[in-house]
């Protein structure tokens, strides 16, 4: 009993650097990638052509080698001290994952027909007035069912951040495998199916508190 | 001296010229319809009467004052355009209702936000004021500008909603004010975009084929809304297909085609003795179509 309670406590503590990296994500991501899709939307070509092919290649390149690559890269390639890991990790992870909300938000602002816009406009209202007043609540209407399941798989992501030894809730589990205890890794599932549910309930109450109206 | 004068409007996208050289004139109170087969350019003409589109060349003088002139207009501020839009409404085929908002919501966001922006230069006044009043005034001074603002505000939310339930009434859909737009009938939501457009008691409201995206049996209440508006007065450019409501409402017929005026003149003129083949052609096939 009193090493279950151990093993419980130690991979809370480590289920508390997987939240750290699953919330700084979303606090810097979430607003990155809304500059990220203005800049894949922007008329401005070259502006565009440099998001798409950024967008692009985060998107086409396994999270694992990011996080190697902005841990390792500075210095190796500019000798550069080393990041903090934890730091590291989050760095990766909100451009990986500010690239996915950006298409995201791309395809929710794009589905807005161009009549709501037309309509704001010949009732005088600003560009702004149109993108907060008319537009906005739309779009999240739209993109909060692909949102939550990208957020979704965020919090299991986060289990990659052990490949540069940071002690996330798996990594704390596998260090006990490797002492020859294996249940400890089954039991992280507890806490990732309970904050997983916490966010499907989040979910889907706000998907039914916009449910007021139809776009 | 017309009310509205619009001169030589030219319009091209990329290579083909959508409007070439459209001049003509309306009265206030005026109905004026506008017909012609898709394609001619009769929504790229709302849509430069409306500042969503800008006219390459031409004027366009409202009650005498000139209101653009694209020499002068072509790059005009954001700012610019919106106050001259004001003077224009425009009712949409596809309604483009604000699907968040009920009825009355639809009809009364434009205006209070314009009213706000309104509020907040007085309260910008106010506050030169106060600097400029001598120390030992200034507290009574906030204490009556406190009162007037205050008034100003309640006053202006007061006279907006009973202004939107007053068009709302006009449209006949009262009752409906707490709706939002999905559950209304197409026709019931082209009314409340009509209503919303008047809200802004705009000089001039353009309707571009109010009716198209309608079912058959739910045109009628919507035509009969536009007509409506003609005994209170309301100066109307309607793009339509309803050859019918054109020579039953309108004071004046245009008919366009390959973005100029073919044929212009009364509902009779126009109708009974079209000048041009082409206008002559339009109206054949159109009652063809009648039959079909
Ligand atoms: N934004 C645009 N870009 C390019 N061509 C356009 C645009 N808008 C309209 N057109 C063209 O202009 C012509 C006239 O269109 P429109 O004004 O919609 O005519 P109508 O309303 O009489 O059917 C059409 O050939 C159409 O393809
Ligand atoms: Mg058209």
């Amino acid at each position: 009993m009193n090493f279950f309670f151990e093993v419980t406590l130690n991979l809370l503590s480590g289920f508390g650097v997987t939240l750290l990296i699953f919330a700084a994500t979303l606090v810097f991501a979430l607003p990155l990638g809304l500059v990220l899709s203005f800049g894949s939307m922007s008329s401005f070509k070259p502006l565009k052509a440099v998001v798409k092919v950024f967008v692009w290649i985060i998107r086409g390149t396994p999270l694992m080698l990011q996080i190697l690559v902005v841990y390792y890269g500075p210095a190796l390639i500019f000798g550069w001290g080393f990041l903090e890991r934890v730091v590291a990790v989050i760095v990766a992870f909100v451009i990986n994952y500010a690239c996915y909300f950006s298409e995201i938000y791309r395809g929710g602002i794009q589905s807005i027909s161009k009549g709501q816009y037309e309509a704001g406009q010949v009732l005088g209202m600003t560009r702004s007035q149109i993108f907060f007043r008319v537009v906005l609540l739309q779009v999240i209407k739209r993109i909060v069912p692909p949102m939550s399941n990208e957020i979704i798989t965020l919090v299991k992501d986060t289990s990659l951040a052990r490949i540069i030894v940071v002690e996330e809730i798996l990594k704390v589990a596998y260090d006990y495998t490797i002492k020859g205890t294996i249940w400890p890794l089954f039991y992280t599932a507890v806490y990732y199916l309970i904050f997983v549910g916490i966010l499907t309930l989040l979910f889907g109450y706000i998907e039914k508190k916009l449910n007021y109206f139809r776009v | 001296m017309a009310f509205l004068e619009i001169e030589n409007y030219t319009k091209r996208f990329g290579n083909t010229e959508v409007l070439k050289g459209i001049s003509f004139t309306l009265e206030k109170g005026e109905v004026l319809a506008i017909i012609g087969s898709s394609g001619g350019g009769k929504t790229t003409l709302l849509r430069c009467l409306n500042f969503l589109e800008m006219p390459d060349t031409g004027v366009l003088r409202l009650n005498g004052e000139t209101l653009f002139d694209a020499e002068q207009d072509r790059r005009a501020s954001d700012a610019d355009i919106r106050e001259k839009r004001l003077h224009f409404g425009l009712v949409f085929q596809q309604f483009n209702l604000f699907p968040q908002y009920t009825v009355l919501r639809n009809i009364t966001l434009a205006q209070t936000l314009l009213a706000k922006a309104d509020y907040r230069a007085k309260c910008a006044e106010c506050r030169a004021q106060l600097r400029a009043a001598p120390k030992d005034k200034r507290a009574a001074l906030r204490a009556e500008q406190k009162r007037v603002l205050a008034q100003i505000r309640d006053g202006q939310k007061q006279r907006i909603e009973e202004n939107a339930l007053r068009l709302l009434e006009r449209v006949g859909l009262t009752e409906k004010k707490n709706a939002y737009p999905f559950e209304l009938s197409g026709g019931q939501q082209q009314r409340v975009a009509i209503a919303r457009a008047l809200a802004l008691s705009p000089d001039i409201l353009c309707f571009d084929e109010p009716t198209s995206a309608l079912d058959p049996e739910l045109t009628g209440e919507v035509l009969k809304v536009i007509k409506g508006l003609k005994s209170s007065d309301s100066t109307m450019i309607v793009v339509t297909h309803e050859m019918e409501f054109a020579k039953n409402v309108a004071d004046h017929v245009i008919f366009m085609a390959d973005g100029v005026i073919e044929e212009e003149g009364t509902p009779a003129e126009v109708f009974e003795n079209p000048k041009s083949e082409k206008t002559a052609a339009f109206l054949r096939k159109s009652t063809e179509d009648l039959f079909d």
